[in-house]
């Protein structure tokens, strides 16, 4: 597979597309974005929501956009990073970066006995196998009421000073919050990136591509699978344990197969398989939301018929749509 | 004291099986589509939903139960009808994944259009009163009307299976199931016969919801959490099995009844457990084939 882009074989370099300059510095430029967005966006509130869901969306489309199975169970993943990182605070007092650490980890632990279970399925059984273990850990925390809180939610995970080496940061600000999360984010950018970069995300995109020429070029399949859905944990156990400090109480709905539809709507509205598609799907989903819930009650009337027509009309989402244009 | 407990395990076995006869219509309807479409509906818990309000819009226009078990059917596969040409048809040929997609939007578009004509809040739905009462039935006193959510769901098993086996139009079905395109090369209009299987799948949906109504109460939201559990039904049963179905609807409505009888709060966890064994045991349910999975 490497010998193939060796450059030897390639063609005399030709000047660089803005395509191919964007995918080459994508952690760059969505660094960039991220950076600047706050200060074009009047709603620093909303501009957290849509970092946090973003970067859930980022997770999320690792296993639907590039490895391309219908995952219809993050929810669990995300709630449960959400929910050990406030348990962490909560329940044993201890430091922000170490709860958040927890939720990572909270979050690659569930993906694991999701994905042992579930990769055992092909195709359209996995969305089905997903959706139904991720309401079992929402009975299951529903359950435990002494550690989540169940009906009523995980309350009182204040945290008002982030401490970095030393220099306190205010984070009840809505700024200061928005540019410690985004710090969070910024370095998920990357660490994506690099796995995308990577011989390891060459062989999740050829799994996707061809199943049956994957496996006969070597790879293990079910494994390259299980990590990549692992992996996907990590994230969205950030982005829950992140989403747990920004509103210092887990709901119980974060659990719900809601919060799983939302991030396929997200992942698909922004373009699935797409580096830049999750932020966007999440800025583009998130205003939506926003916007027509100023007028009705009823929002998810229009949220569900703006997917459905998405669905029918532009599968490739805003990113890919664009792209599919700008491409040579 | 043990003679007790053992009826009373015997009057829990029939509580499982009232519940999973709703689990039982409920999945062949998915199992059917899935099966004739490789469509997986999850649109399908809000045809249930609907079902169950079309009921209580009937009785709210004077109507009386007798008259929703015919008109239900009716109306919800109408609907399903329509929703497959205008909405699903387009989608055939482009992924398995987007007639998913595109009928869980579906899902939430109904949800909040029955909200709209309806209110958040749920209605109760009072159980006809000829099916009121409790009958012995050898073990003891046993609801009236759950031994008719049980016999209207032979009905219907019966009459399905003598329409899939003994009618042509069953015959093109289980051709169609088997391999669309032989059928469609014996000059056989398989769009037509995916759209009637759509309405008959999504109209038993709605009569599932009817029957469940008194059981559970009428909420927007009450097609959602059977919709998980009807995956757990198909995983296990198998998809595309119709016998699956009946099989594995049965099996969780009994494992779920016995599980609140002994630990009435890990009654909701039990049938994902069993999905896990499933899963680890035999992975393409008891009646699958191998190859659907892929």
């Amino acid at each position: 597979m490497n010998e193939i882009t060796q450059p030897i074989l390639r063609a005399p370099a030709a000047p660089e597309s803005w395509f191919q300059f964007a995918t080459r510095h994508r952690a760059g430029i969505a660094s960039l974005v991220v950076l600047i967005f706050p200060l074009v966006m009047p709603f620093t509130a909303l501009a957290v929501n849509i970092l946090i869901y973003g970067l859930y969306a980022l997770g999320f489309n690792l296993v639907f956009g590039y490895l391309g199975l219908l995952s219809f169970g993050h929810a669990a993943l995300f709630g449960t990073g959400a929910y050990l990182c406030g348990i962490a605070i909560v329940h044993f007092a201890l430091p922000w970066f170490v709860a958040i650490a927890l939720g990572i980890l909270g979050g690659l632990m569930m993906a694991l006995l999701i994905g042992v279970l579930a990769i055992r399925t092909r195709g359209i059984y996995f969305a089905m196998v997903t959706m139904a273990l991720s309401q079992c850990v929402y009975y299951l925390f529903y359950q435990a009421v002494d550690w989540t809180g169940g009906e009523n939610g995980l309350r009182g995970i204040n945290v008002r000073v982030i401490d970095i080496l030393g220099v306190k940061l205010n984070f009840i600000n809505p700024l200061t919050r928005y540019y410690v999360i985004a710090g969070f984010v910024i370095a998920a950018f990357f660490v994506l990136s690099r796995i995308l970069a990577s011989p390891f995300g060459a062989v999740i995109e050829a799994v996707r591509e061809n199943e049956t020429r994957a496996r006969a070029s070597g790879y293990d399949v079910t494994m390259t699978r299980l990590i990549t859905f692992v992996l996907s944990g990590g994230f969205c156990g950030l982005a829950g344990a992140l989403q747990a400090l920004h509103l210092s109480i887990v709901p119980i709905e974060i659990l719900h197969y809601e919060t799983s539809g939302t991030v396929v709507m997200v992942a698909l509205l922004g373009g699935m398989g797409t580096f830049f598609g999750p932020m966007i799907g999440a800025a583009a989903f998130l205003m939506l939301e926003n916007l027509v819930s100023l007028w009705t009650v009823h929002w998810q009337l229009i949220v569900g018929a703006v997917f459905m027509i998405c669905v029918l009309f532009f599968p490739a989402g805003i990113w890919g749509t664009l792209i599919s244009r700008g491409k040579p | 004291m043990a003679g007790l407990s053992l009826n009373l395990i015997a009057l829990q076995l029939f509580a499982g099986l009232a519940l999973g006869a709703i689990y039982v219509l409920f999945a062949i309807g998915l199992s059917l589509i899935f099966g004739m479409l490789t469509v997986v509906n999850f649109a399908h818990g809000a045809f249930y939903m609907v079902g169950a309000y079309v009921g209580v819009y009937i009785l709210m226009l004077g109507g009386n139960f007798w008259i929703c078990l015919i008109a239900v059917p009716l109306a919800v596969g109408l609907f399903g009808l329509a929703v497959e040409r205008v909405l699903i048809r387009p989608l055939y040929g482009r992924g398995i994944d987007y007639p998913l997609l595109l009928t869980f939007g579906l899902s939430y578009v109904m949800v909040e259009m029955v909200r709209i004509a309806f209110g958040k809040t749920g209605y109760p739905f009072d159980t006809p009163e000829i099916l009121q009462g409790a009958v012995n039935i050898g073990v003891g006193y046993f609801p009236l009307y759950r031994l008719f959510v049980i016999g209207a769901t032979g009905a219907v098993l019966l009459a399905l299976w003598l329409f899939l086996e003994k009618t042509s139009f069953g015959l093109i079905i289980r051709a169609g199931a088997r391999d669309p395109q032989i059928v469609r090369v014996l000059g056989v209009d398989v769009a037509r016969v995916w759209l009637i299987v759509f309405g008959i799948g999504t109209a038993i949906a709605g009569f599932a919801g009817l029957l469940a109504a008194p059981l559970q109460g009428v909420i927007p939201e009450m097609g959602g959490t059977i919709l998980a559990e009807a995956f757990v039904v198909t995983v296990v049963g198998g998809m595309g099995s119709i016998g699956g179905a009946v099989l594995a609807g049965l099996l969780v409505g009994v494992v779920v009844s016995m599980t609140s009888l002994f630990a009435p709060e890990m009654g909701k966890v039990s049938i994902f457990a069993l999905m896990a064994v499933v899963l680890i045991v035999r992975p393409q349910g008891f009646f699958g084939r191998a190859g659907l999975m892929s």
